[in-house]
Order: structure tokens, then C-alpha cells, then sequence
């Protein structure tokens, strides 16, 4: 009885608090409910006017930006010295994964029970926070040394995905990291040394792909190809964004979509209707606006005060821009398959729930910037 | 690189550097952000304007499929305008596999509905292998008044079955004109190589025989089209653009239906064929070769049972003796070297011949008969047609001599196909010294000759040929390719004539000659020696005919051929040629009547009858 008076008590205080001072960076806040709404119009379009699609999706998004604003009032000093705990139950997630994880040729959900979930999705987060952690106490820009201990902590969630295998989830959690140490000031030749490592590694990394992963490196080579086969969606994506001209075709009036000529299009290609539907001109609004979330949250993350925050929310706001780059880039032949959605605009919640935690947590970096954290 | 740096142990942390050196990664990271989200932008740019045009026509080219739509085929009819091949509505039941929840249960509740046999159950699968699931697949075809009225009562309880009309050929007279007017089939594999898909999209018949094969271009019609939008299945959405369908053109034969009939009916259900041509321009009134047979059956493929009983039967139904068939002319031929003696100036009317039953050749110790015992004494050649005397003939032939008389008789049209305008036509043969020498690589012998004066011996020919030859007597020599086709009429113009059909004119030199013949030909049928007066008798207008037995005993000995003795199959073919009236010859016919033993008496009334049914009230309407 105590315990629930004192949860009730907890909830209203924090409601009550929230009201009054609600603390949110309201230009980030409203360009990504923009973002979501946009995604809901599109999937009306692109599920053929089906409304179950549209309700499971605001459902989730409703999910996420409850995330979001629990986040928001956590301080970044308690996330900030739970980081090694968090991070090392992901590991330990992804590990279980491995070895008893579930899903249809790729293993990548857990079944808790009461729900079910991708651990890989946890990591999206935890890596970013865990290589900040790492770095914050340090002199940066990092040394060879600390450079290789934070590749070690990358390697071993990324790995893990990859393993799965989740090519686009893995590539995504790996850049993070890899933000995390640009923005820590790895020197520009140093920068240039790792890069030029990584492109020498890649045809050793062929030999460890998957073959449908190296079909979708081979059809992005030459989709023509197999126009029927493995080529299809890459071409037919094509079409879609390119019969959508200057204006396109108006809202609602997707033939690649309506007459199921275009795979996957209200997940991974929903991006390619919304360019049919809406034309150049629209592309060019989303992107617009794409880079004025990122734009917004590295302002966010260089107004911090502390080294942890920065660096998490610079690679938050970064991370965000290669779901785009890479959804963008495939659907313009631009770029290979790899199941990246279009953030928030894609059907699918698992991704818009971390995605808008992502966001929560630059939300409470920006509550708490004129808030210096003591050294942990 | 360790210089530039502090060293190591006096590495401190620097806030405001650290500041700093975020705030300047920040911006680089954002700028190179910015430019690569500008690229994403140029590449939409590029995709979404500049190849603009390529996409959207891709993706027009996606979701609009042309659809053929056949037109009706050409209908066939006789030159009084009754329809000889028709297009008549009927209805076949079809099934949507996606619509319906459990096939074979269905298909079994069908039956309580409707008759479906186990080679219907057995088709639907075939056809359902080759169609998406979304077509609509035939269960049972031709459905009957009862059947459909039945299944609409309890369409209820049947969702994804429907009724489908269509139309399909339909030949009203049967086996009547099947030789003639053909039949279409389904499109085989063999079709499809020699086709144009363009021409045949949408198609699933042809014509496969006959008129329907021969006209076949100008039964067809030009097929529409449909531009349907379509979903990536491939299932019509809904119709954007119609090009309707131009039916066939019309066929106008010159076939008289009733006169066919009568022909067919004059055979008394005997073996054999008829050709009845006006011999003043070539059309070919009726043509008749029997036993027919149905060539419904064929329209929407026949029964293996069917085709090998048709196959297998004893007079061969499906082979049309008209065009195909191979008989001695036998006497038949006597008129057409009779005219060849006058007009080569080897005989004069008054030329006579002493018949003694007996033939011999100079140091040759066979002896080749008159079909009268003991011969018919002095004859000109006026009573050697009217008695059909070979001695006359044997005679003419060796004076003649092979050479003269093939040449001669290749005028007429022996020999060679004569250019009907129905496939399949055999060219007969009309031998020479040549032709045997190549094909038998023998000499060729002074007593086949003798046997050539009277239609025997390897001389062969086609009914259809020999009613040419005798049309070409009838109009005085000139010879009209012998055709079928009158008019062909598209749906909206006026009836557009067949093209002129070629004739050659006159070889005879003089007029007087055909005169010779004709008269004796008219005393075969009115003279008192004739050998058919019995079958002339009583016509109001006067018939010039000719009879003639072709061999298929051949007689050892002097003994009489008779012909309760010879089993029906091994009896002679009976032939009969004759044109009336003999004075302004409108019809000239000729017919065989196999295995019919006597040319005079069984061949004849059949000519009679045909020559009756035209000539006599009621008159046909002529063109």
C-alpha cells in the first residue's frame, strides 16, 4: 500500500514537474514530429488507404515518444555512470541472442516472454554511450591506445549483429562508435590511416559475407542484370523515384506501389512512394529537414558542458544521417540493400522506438546543459 | 607526430581546448553531412528530372498491358446466301482457382449440377497448370439450355464459378460441305511456328482445312486491342484505351447448298465424289466426296475414340476423293480423243472403224476386247461414243500414238492439278514416254497406248479434273480455272467479286468437231444405241453424257465379268461425265461412284439426278 501511494506520489510529481517545466528543445522536438507525421501520411498512401498500418504505427511512434520524454528528464551524470552496466547487458543480450535467439534466417529476437525484441536495437545506443564513457576522463584527442581499446568495444557488439546477420543494424552501431571517436578529435591523418585500413580489409570481409549479402553488393554493381531477380527491387525503386519528375504524381496516386510492382513499400522502400508521390520538390523538403534535425542536435551536443554529453549527442545527431544517406542511397541505386529504414518514416517500430530514445536522451543533454557534471 | 603534442605525462585535461576541438568536429562532421545529403539530393535530381522521361515511361510500360481482343471470324455462305459456316453463341462454365476455397470439392459438388466427365475434370487441370491464379479456368464447354438454366438457379452456392458466353464456329450442314468448307481447329504448336503472333494475338482457333484454310487471311479479321492497367501479377485493373476488333470478311461461295445436297443425296449413301462446274466461268457448284463427316467434332478438338474411328473406317471419310482421289478415267475419256482424231486430222466424221470384238496388234499376240461380244460392226465416231466402242479407239490411240495423245489431252487440263482454289489437290497422271521412262525406267510399250484410247492403263485422274476437262468441252474449248470463291464482303462495304479467275481460249480449230462429239455424247444419253438411254429417257432438255468403268478386276480369260461374283470392294468404279443442256451447257458434272461396277448403270442415274435437281423448277437464281 505504502509502495503504490509512493509510485502514485512519484508519477504525479513528475507530470506536475513536466507541465511546468517541460525543458524540451521545441525546433528538435517539432522538426521530428513533422518527420513522424509525414511517415504516417505516407504509409496511408503507400498501404493502399489500409488504416490498421497507419494505428500499429502511431501506436508505436506514441511508444517512442513516451521513451522520449522519460529519457528527457533523466540526467546525462546517471546515464552517464550507468553506461558500463548498460552496456555490458547488451553484450550479454546479444550473446543470448546468438545462442537462443529466434526469428525467420536471421536470429535477432529475443523472446522475453512478455515481449519480444531486438537486443540489436538496445546496442544502438549503448555503443555510442559506452565509447563516450571510455573517452570523457581521457586528454583527447585519444591516443593509438585508447584508440584500440575503443575499437575493441565497438568490434564486439558490432560483430555480434553482423553475425546475426543484420549487415545494416551492425554497420549502423558500428559508425556510431566511430563518430564518437571523430568527434573526440582523432587527427585528420589519423582519420585518413583508419579509413584506408578499413577499405584494404574490405575484400577480406567478402570472404566472410553471407551469400545473400554479397548478392546485394553484386546486384547494386549491375541490378540490370537480373531485372527478375535479385535486380527487381533496386529497379523497380528506381522507377518509382524517377516517374515521380519535378511534382510527382500526387498524393495518393503511387501506381509502383498501388499496383504492388515496388517490395517492401511501406518498410525499407516507403521513401521511394513518398518521392513518386511528391517529386523532387518533396525530397527536397524531407532532406531539408533531415538536415536540420542533425543540424540542431550537434548544436545541442556543442552547447554541453561535459565531454560524455557532447560526445553522445554529437554521435546521436551524426548516426542519424546514415539511416538517411544509406535508405536514401539505396533507393537510388546509389547504394546497396542493406535493410536500413528511412528514420521515422518507415513502417516499423523497433527502429522508430530507439530512435526517438536516441532522441530523448539529446533532449536531456539539452535540459541539463548549464548543469556541469562532476567527474565520475 | 608525438612533437607537435604535449608529452604524454604532462597530458592534462584541457576544457575550453576540448571545447573547441568538439566545436570545430562538430561543424566539419556537419558540413560533411550537408554535402553528402546535397549528393543524396543531385542523385534525386538526376533520377526525378533529368531521366525523367526514361522512368516514367518504364513505369508506364509496368503497370499498362496490351491486351488483344480477337474479332469474329468471317462468316462462309453459299452463292443463294445460306450459311455454310456460322459463329453461334454458347456458354462454358469457368472456374477462379483464388475465388474458390476448395477446387476439388467443388468440381465434385459441380456434378450433381451439371454432367462433368472425367476428361473435362482431366483438361481443367492441364489448363489450370498453364493459368495464373486469377484467370478464369473452362470446366465444361457448350453448355446446354438446361445446364445453364440449371447452374443459375444455384449460382449461389457457387462463388468463382460463372458462365461465360463465347462464341464458337459452327457448321450448320455437316458433313454435307466438311470436304468443302472445312473446319477451324485449335492453334498446335506447329500453327504457331508459321505464324505471325502479331496478326494471331489473342487467337485460339485457325483454319485447318478447306475454305477455312485456303481464305484463311481474309476470314480473320483484324484483331483490337485493349490497354488494361495492370498490377504486378499481371491482373486487369481496369481498361484504359479500347481498339475494337474488325470482323472477318464474309465468303461468298459458289457452292449451291441445295444442289450439293441433291448430289450427295444421289449417291444413296454409296462411296465416291461429284464435281458439278458451270462450264461458262469455272464455278464449281457442288463438291461432294463421300463418306463426309462432322467437322464440328473438330472445332474444339476431337476425341481420341473419334478421330481413330474416322481413321480406321472402311471408307475412309476423311479423304476427299474429289481432290484426292485417283481413278482411270475409262471411257470417259473416249469424247476428249474423239475431238483429239478430228482436230489432229486423223479422223473425219464419216471415218469408220470395223468393231469385230477383237483388237490385235500387228506381231503382238494380245487381244484387247470391245465390252459387246462378237463387237459392234462398222462404226463412225458418232457411234463409237454413243456405244462406247474400243475397237474405234484402240485404233485411235495407236494412230495417235502416245506422244500426241498426252499432249492432246494435257489441254484439257489432264495431268496437272487444275488450280481450284481448295488445298490438297492431286495432279492425276497423264503418262508419256517420258514419265515412264523416269519413273519406271522402262521403254514405253506399243500396247500401252492402245489401252490409253480407252481411259486405262496408268492414266489417272481426279474428279475435280475431269469435271474441268468436260466443262472446257462443254464451253467449247475455253477452260476456266475451276473455283469456289464468289465474293468476299466485309461487314460495312458492299460484296467485293473474287478476282477473275484465269481462262485460256479456245484450242479448237474447228467448231464443227465439238459438234461431232457433242452429238454422240447426247446419243449416249437419247439415241437408240445409247449405252445410258435407259437414264436419258423422259428429260425435257437433252443431256450430252459419257460413262466409263475403270477396272479393278482385271479379266484373265474371255470369261464375263460378273459382278455378283466380285466381292463390293474389288468391283469397278463406275464413272459418269455429262453437261446439259447440251445446246447452252449450264452445268457440266462429273462423278464416280465406287465400287458401283457399271458406268451406265450406276453412274449414270446419279448424273441424272444432279442435272435434274439443277436444271429443272424449281430454277435456281443464277448471279
Amino acid at each position: 500500500m505504502i509502495l503504490s501511494e509512493r509510485i502514485a506520489y512519484e508519477v504525479r510529481r513528475f507530470f506536475a514537474r513536466l507541465l511546468k517545466r517541460p525543458r524540451l528543445d521545441l525546433p528538435l522536438l517539432g522538426g521530428l514530429l513533422a518527420l513522424c507525421l509525414i511517415g504516417l501520411a505516407v504509409l496511408y498512401s503507400a498501404g493502399g488507404g489500409s488504416t490498421t498500418q497507419v494505428l500499429n504505427q502511431s501506436a508505436r511512434l506514441a511508444l517512442g515518444f513516451a521513451v522520449f520524454v522519460l529519457l528527457s528528464r533523466v540526467p546525462p551524470a546517471i546515464l552517464r555512470d550507468w553506461t558500463p552496466w548498460f552496456y555490458a547487458g547488451t553484450v550479454a543480450l546479444l550473446v543470448a541472442v546468438a545462442l537462443f535467439g529466434e526469428g525467420r534466417g536471421a536470429h535477432r529476437w529475443l523472446d522475453l516472454g512478455v515481449l519480444r525484441f531486438q537486443p540489436s536495437e538496445l546496442a544502438k545506443l549503448a555503443l555510442p554511450m559506452m565509447v563516450a564513457w571510455q573517452l570523457h576522463a581521457r586528454v583527447l584527442p585519444p591516443t593509438w591506445s585508447t584508440l584500440a581499446m575503443s575499437a575493441v568495444l565497438i568490434a564486439v557488439p558490432a560483430l555480434l549483429i553482423a553475425e546475426q546477420p543484420d549487415l545494416g543494424t551492425a554497420l549502423l552501431v558500428a559508425i556510431s562508435g566511430a563518430f564518437v571517436i571523430f568527434l573526440a578529435g582523432l587527427s585528420w591523418p589519423r582519420i585518413g590511416l583508419v579509413v584506408g585500413a578499413a577499405a584494404a580489409a574490405a575484400p577480406i570481409g567478402w570472404q566472410f559475407m553471407h551469400e545473400y549479402q554479397r548478392n546485394r553488393v553484386r546486384m547494386f554493381l549491375d541490378p540490370e542484370a537480373d531485372p527478375l531477380g535479385n535486380g527487381w527491387n533496386i529497379i523497380q525503386a528506381k522507377i518509382a523515384v524517377g516517374s515521380g519528375g519535378f511534382a510527382g504524381k500526387g498524393y495518393g496516386m503511387s501506381t509502383q506501389a498501388k499496383l504492388d510492382f515496388l517490395p517492401e513499400h511501406t518498410t525499407d522502400f516507403i521513401f521511394a512512394v513518398f518521392s513518386e508521390e511528391f517529386g523532387v520538390i518533396g525530397v527536397a523538403v524531407v532532406i531539408a529537414l533531415y538536415i536540420f534535425i542533425i543540424g540542431r542536435g550537434l548544436m545541442i551536443a556543442a552547447d554541453a558542458r561535459d565531454t560524455y554529453s557532447r560526445l553522445l549527442a554529437g554521435s546521436i545527431a551524426m548516426t542519424f544521417f546514415v539511416y538517411v544517406m544509406v535508405n536514401g542511397g539505396m533507393i537510388t541505386g546509389l547504394m546497396p540493400v542493406v535493410g536500413v529504414p528511412m528514420p521515422l518514416i518507415s513502417y516499423g517500430g523497433t527502429s522508430a522506438v530507439s530512435l526517438l530514445a536516441g532522441f530523448g536522451v539529446l533532449q536531456s543533454i539539452h535540459a541539463h546543459r548549464r548543469h556541469a557534471l562532476t567527474p565520475s | 607526430m608525438l612533437r607537435s603534442r604535449p608529452a604524454l605525462s604532462r597530458r592534462i585535461k584541457d576544457g575550453a581546448h576540448e571545447t573547441l576541438l568538439f566545436r570545430r568536429r562538430a561543424l566539419a562532421g556537419f558540413t560533411i553531412i550537408a554535402c553528402c545529403l546535397a549528393v543524396l539530393l543531385g542523385r534525386f535530381f538526376q533520377l526525378q528530372v533529368l531521366r525523367h522521361d526514361e522512368f516514367n515511361a518504364r513505369s508506364d510500360a509496368n503497370r499498362i498491358k496490351i491486351r488483344p481482343l480477337p474479332p469474329a471470324r468471317g462468316l462462309i455462305y453459299d452463292r443463294n446466301g445460306v450459311v455454310l459456316a456460322d459463329n453461334v453463341p454458347q456458354y462454358r462454365l469457368e472456374l477462379t482457382p483464388e475465388q474458390v476455397d476448395d477446387v476439388d470439392a467443388t468440381l465434385q459438388r459441380l456434378r450433381a449440377v451439371l454432367s462433368l466427365s472425367d476428361e473435362d475434370i482431366e483438361r481443367f487441370r492441364e489448363l489450370r497448370r498453364l493459368k495464373r491464379n486469377f484467370d478464369g479456368v473452362p470446366v465444361r464447354l457448350q453448355l446446354s439450355e438446361t445446364e445453364v438454366a440449371s447452374f443459375a438457379v444455384q449460382r449461389h452456392l457457387f462463388p468463382g464459378v460463372e458462365i461465360v458466353p463465347y462464341l464458337t464456329r459452327s457448321y450448320p450442314h455437316r458433313e454435307l460441305l466438311a470436304h468443302v468448307v472445312g473446319y477451324v481447329g485449335r492453334i498446335d504448336e506447329g500453327d504457331r511456328e508459321r505464324l505471325d503472333p502479331a496478326r494471331y494475338a489473342g487467337f485460339s482457333h485457325i483454319g485447318k482445312t478447306g475454305i477455312e484454310r485456303q481464305y484463311e487471311d481474309v476470314l480473320l479479321g483484324q484483331p483490337g486491342y485493349e490497354q488494361v492497367e495492370t498490377d504486378a501479377q499481371g491482373r486487369a485493373l481496369r481498361v484504359l484505351h479500347r481498339v475494337p476488333p474488325r470482323q472477318g470478311s464474309h465468303v461468298r461461295l459458289t457452292i449451291d447448298a441445295r444442289l450439293q445436297e441433291a448430289t450427295a443425296k444421289a449417291f444413296d449413301g454409296r462411296p465416291g465424289a461429284a464435281v458439278a462446274i458451270d462450264p461458262r466461268n469455272g464455278e464449281v457448284l457442288a463438291l461432294v466426296s463421300l463418306p463426309g463427316f462432322d467437322p464440328n467434332l473438330f472445332i474444339n478438338g476431337i476425341s481420341r475414340k473419334q478421330y481413330a474411328a474416322l481413321l480406321n473406317a472402311v471408307y475412309r471419310p476423311l479423304f476427299n476423293r474429289a481432290l484426292q482421289g485417283g481413278y482411270e478415267p475409262g471411257s470417259t475419256a473416249k469424247p476428249f480423243l474423239g475431238l483429239a482424231g478430228l482436230e489432229l486430222g486423223l479422223r473425219t466424221a464419216n471415218s469408220t472403224v470395223v468393231s469385230t470384238g477383237q483388237f490385235r496388234l500387228e506381231g503382238a499376240s494380245h487381244v484387247w476386247r470391245d465390252w459387246k461380244r462378237g463387237g459392234h460392226g462398222r462404226v463412225n465416231l458418232h457411234e463409237a461414243i454413243a456405244q462406247s466402242v474400243n475397237s474405234y479407239f484402240y485404233q485411235l490411240a495407236v494412230d495417235l500414238g502416245i506422244d500426241r495423245l498426252a499432249d492432246y489431252m494435257s489441254r484439257f487440263g489432264f495431268g496437272r492439278p487444275t488450280g481450284i482454289d481448295l488445298q490438297g489437290e492431286a495432279s492425276g497422271l497423264l503418262p508419256s514416254r517420258e514419265w515412264k521412262l523416269r519413273v519406271h525406267q522402262k521403254p514405253w510399250y506399243p500396247g500401252e497406248t492402245v489401252i490409253a484410247g480407252i481411259g486405262q492403263g496408268y492414266w489417272i485422274v481426279t474428279p475435280v479434273q475431269l469435271a474441268s476437262a468436260l466443262a472446257t468441252l462443254a464451253s467449247d474449248g475455253v477452260r476456266h480455272v475451276p473455283h469456289l470463291l464468289l465474293s468476299t464482303q466485309t461487314a460495312r462495304d458492299a460484296p467485293r467479286p473474287a478476282a477473275i479467275h484465269a481462262s485460256t481460249p479456245s484450242f479448237v480449230r474447228d467448231r464443227a468437231n465439238l459438234v461431232t462429239v457433242r452429238d454422240g455424247m447426247v446419243a449416249v444419253m437419247h439415241g437408240p444405241t445409247g449405252t445410258a438411254r435407259a437414264v436419258g429417257a423422259g428429260s425435257t432438255y437433252r443431256i450430252a453424257g459419257k460413262s466409263g468403268t475403270a477396272q479393278r478386276y482385271t479379266r484373265k480369260d474371255a470369261s464375263e465379268y460378273d459382278e455378283k461374283r466380285v466381292a463390293e470392294h474389288l468391283r469397278h468404279q463406275a464413272l459418269f461425265v455429262a453437261y446439259a443442256p447440251a445446246e447452252a451447257p449450264r452445268l457440266a458434272v462429273a462423278l464416280v461412284v465406287e465400287h458401283g461396277s457399271s458406268g451406265s448403270k450406276a453412274a449414270a442415274p446419279v448424273a441424272r439426278a444432279i442435272l435434274d435437281a439443277y436444271l429443272l423448277p424449281p430454277p435456281a437464281p443464277m448471279p
